[in-house]
């Protein structure tokens, strides 16, 4: 089992993939909490914000990561699944150990460590550009409060949640393409939408099915996201918002073990 | 050329038996049964279609039969404990992700087949990569990427080798060197499956033969074996054909089209030049083409695999 774990990480980092992501991932962090940051703080009311709350809108604007920029780490979860088929590195990766349900695991305790990486890298670089403009549009960073930091640690970790979710999607939709468009589509358009649809049509009982789509709970774990800064009440605590996010990965993981992963493969 | 300096080991004999594989209607592996001994070189033979990979892929577990069993010393590969140090595989076409150098494919598999760096780069001399290890696979032309499958399968320094049709894209250096290879490899002790659809790329290096067609076993024996079913055939050709004709049928000679090679001309089979001369001679049949064919195995081969001998590929 440690042998398929090490293969798997090593498979992360012998490409350029990983490094070209996590730039992206970490540019794209930083522009939106510094953005966020500065509308913040410089045109509160324009951006609907209670100003007067400046450990609130830290948290929000640190928390940026797993409100919006989620995807990347699911995306290479899901690359470390597809690509493996599409290059048919799977190939020689069963001859080493032919269990398909060891190789699933692997996948998952390999992605952890590249999980956190990506975690603490993205939500490092939302509270660096966050705090920058935050102290320039005039407002206060609150780099000195212990409830920041908890954000920041728990934002970590619903990133590094994603990125299984992300091998459980790869798990299930095996082709590369498909399983990219998806996980684009599902986070970028059907989930907020849902999100809100769920809301506003169906009131409390909707919010409730609202509170365990991904999207949402990861808001949950991170604590203090934009989400409940607008619609307080509407999130679940951040440990069942980890559960909800370790379910969905545990449920796709064995659907795709049911599936792709019980056919010829390679 | 040795691969390693293991001491010999008893390498356990692979055993395929009623073996079926159908895709919705695609009969590609029909109940097939055989068995390659240890310390031999064996040739898996067949044209392409013929079902030679999907019986390669259900022998390592990628593919589940639809019937039937393949085995490694009685064991399935899927329940082998250790399958790299036990058997090396490589199967068709690129596994490999094309950014990755052959170096780094090779590290990267290396812990997991037991192997350690000095054994990558031992490997890597072996194939002839060394000086292109650094580059990226995804520039490796197809016989490049065939000797990286090679050193990958031989990562965990196994007593069974099976090669998926090895000599695609090699150059005529390269088979041969594969050639003496598998022939050195067999001489220590230990066993290699090695497929193609062209029985004289291995001809030269293999002890038994396994004849496939359209998923079916056609034949499976020693090489020499094989010879001896070798048909001697002469081809004929006369200005005069409707006499020629009348002579072949009279005298009962079964006869071909000699085919692109020899438009017009016969091939008969199971007779001798000389016969035929005289034949003609006394029948006042004139001849202007009288050649006895060298009996080649790769005759015997398409025969068997029911491929057309005359079509010149
Ligand atoms: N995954 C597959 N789906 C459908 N048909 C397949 C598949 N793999 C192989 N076949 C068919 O099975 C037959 C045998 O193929 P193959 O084992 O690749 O032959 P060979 O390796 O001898 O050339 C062919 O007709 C091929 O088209
Ligand atoms: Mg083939």
């Amino acid at each position: 089992m440690r042998r398929a774990v090490r293969l798997e990480v090593a498979k992360f980092f012998s490409t350029r993939m990983w490094w070209v992501l996590l730039v992206l991932m970490a540019g794209y962090m930083a522009f939106l909490a510094g953005g966020m940051g500065f509308a913040f703080t410089a045109t509160p009311q324009d951006a609907g914000i209670d100003a007067s709350d400046p450990l609130a809108t830290a948290r929000a604007v640190y928390a940026v990561g797993t409100t919006l920029g989620y995807v990347f780490p699911a995306i290479i979860g899901t690359l470390a699944v597809t690509g493996d088929l599409r290059h048919r590195t799977i190939v020689p990766t069963l001859l080493a150990d032919p269990s398909r349900t060891r190789l699933l695991v692997a996948k998952h305790l390999g992605a952890l460590p590249v999980g956190l990486a990506y975690g603490l890298v993205g939500s490092l670089a939302a509270v660096g550009a966050g705090a920058a403009l935050i102290a320039l549009g005039g407002g206060d960073p609150m780099l000195d409060s212990p409830d920041v930091w908890r954000t920041v640690a728990l934002s970590t970790v619903a990133l590094t949640l994603w990125t299984l979710v992300g091998v459980g999607v790869g798990s299930v939709l095996s082709n590369q393409v498909a399983a990219l468009v998806a996980l684009l589509a599902f986070t970028q358009f059907v989930e907020p939408i849902a999100r809100m649809g769920l809301t506003a049509g169906l009131g409390d009982a909707g919010g409730r099915v609202a509170a365990f789509l991904p999207g949402a709970a990861g808001d949950a774990l991170a604590e203090g996201s934009i989400y409940s800064l607008m619609s307080p009440g509407s999130l679940l605590t951040w440990w069942q918002g980890a559960l909800v996010l370790l379910g969905y990965a545990a449920v796709l993981t064995v659907a795709g073990r049911l599936t792709t992963f019980r056919r010829d493969l390679g | 050329m040795t691969a390693s300096s293991a001491p010999p080991r008893t390498p356990a004999r692979l055993s395929v038996r009623g073996l079926t594989k159908h895709f919705g209607t695609v009969r590609a592996v029909e109940d097939l049964t055989f068995d390659v001994s240890p310390g031999h070189v064996t040739g898996f033979l067949g044209p392409n279609g013929a079902g030679k990979t999907t019986t390669l892929r259900m022998l390592v577990g990628l593919t589940t039969p639809t019937a039937g069993t393949a085995t490694i010393g009685g064991v399935r590969y899927t329940e082998l404990t250790d399958p790299a140090r036990t058997i090396g595989v490589a199967l068709e076409a690129s596994t490999f992700h094309p950014g990755r150098s052959a170096r780094a494919h090779l590290q990267m598999f290396a812990p997991a087949a037991g192997a350690d760096a000095a054994r990558v780069e031992q490997l890597l001399a072996l194939v002839g990569l060394t000086g292109d290890a650094h580059r990226r696979v995804g520039g490796y032309s197809t016989g490049m990427r065939q000797r990286l499958a090679l050193a990958t399968a031989l990562l965990g320094d196994p007593d069974i080798l099976v090669l998926d049709e090895p000599t695609n894209g090699l150059d005529p250096a390269g088979i041969a060197w594969l050639r003496s290879f598998m022939r050195g490899f067999a001489d220590s002790g230990r066993t290699v499956l090695v497929s193609s659809h062209i029985l004289s790329e291995v001809q030269h290096s293999v002890d038994d033969v396994v004849i496939v067609a359209h998923g079916r076993l056609v034949h499976a024996s020693p090489l020499a074996a094989l010879a001896a079913l070798a048909v001697r055939t002469v081809t004929v050709d006369s200005p005069d054909r409707a006499a020629l004709t009348d002579l072949v049928t009279r005298r009962g000679w079964a006869s071909e089209p000699a085919g692109a090679g020899a438009p017009g001309a016969l091939r008969l089979l199971h007779v001798r030049a000389a016969e035929i001369g005289a034949a003609a001679f006394a029948a006042g049949v004139e001849l202007h083409l009288l050649t006895e064919d060298a009996p080649g195995l790769e005759d015997v081969f398409l025969r068997l695999t029911g491929q057309t001998t005359g079509v010149a590929a």
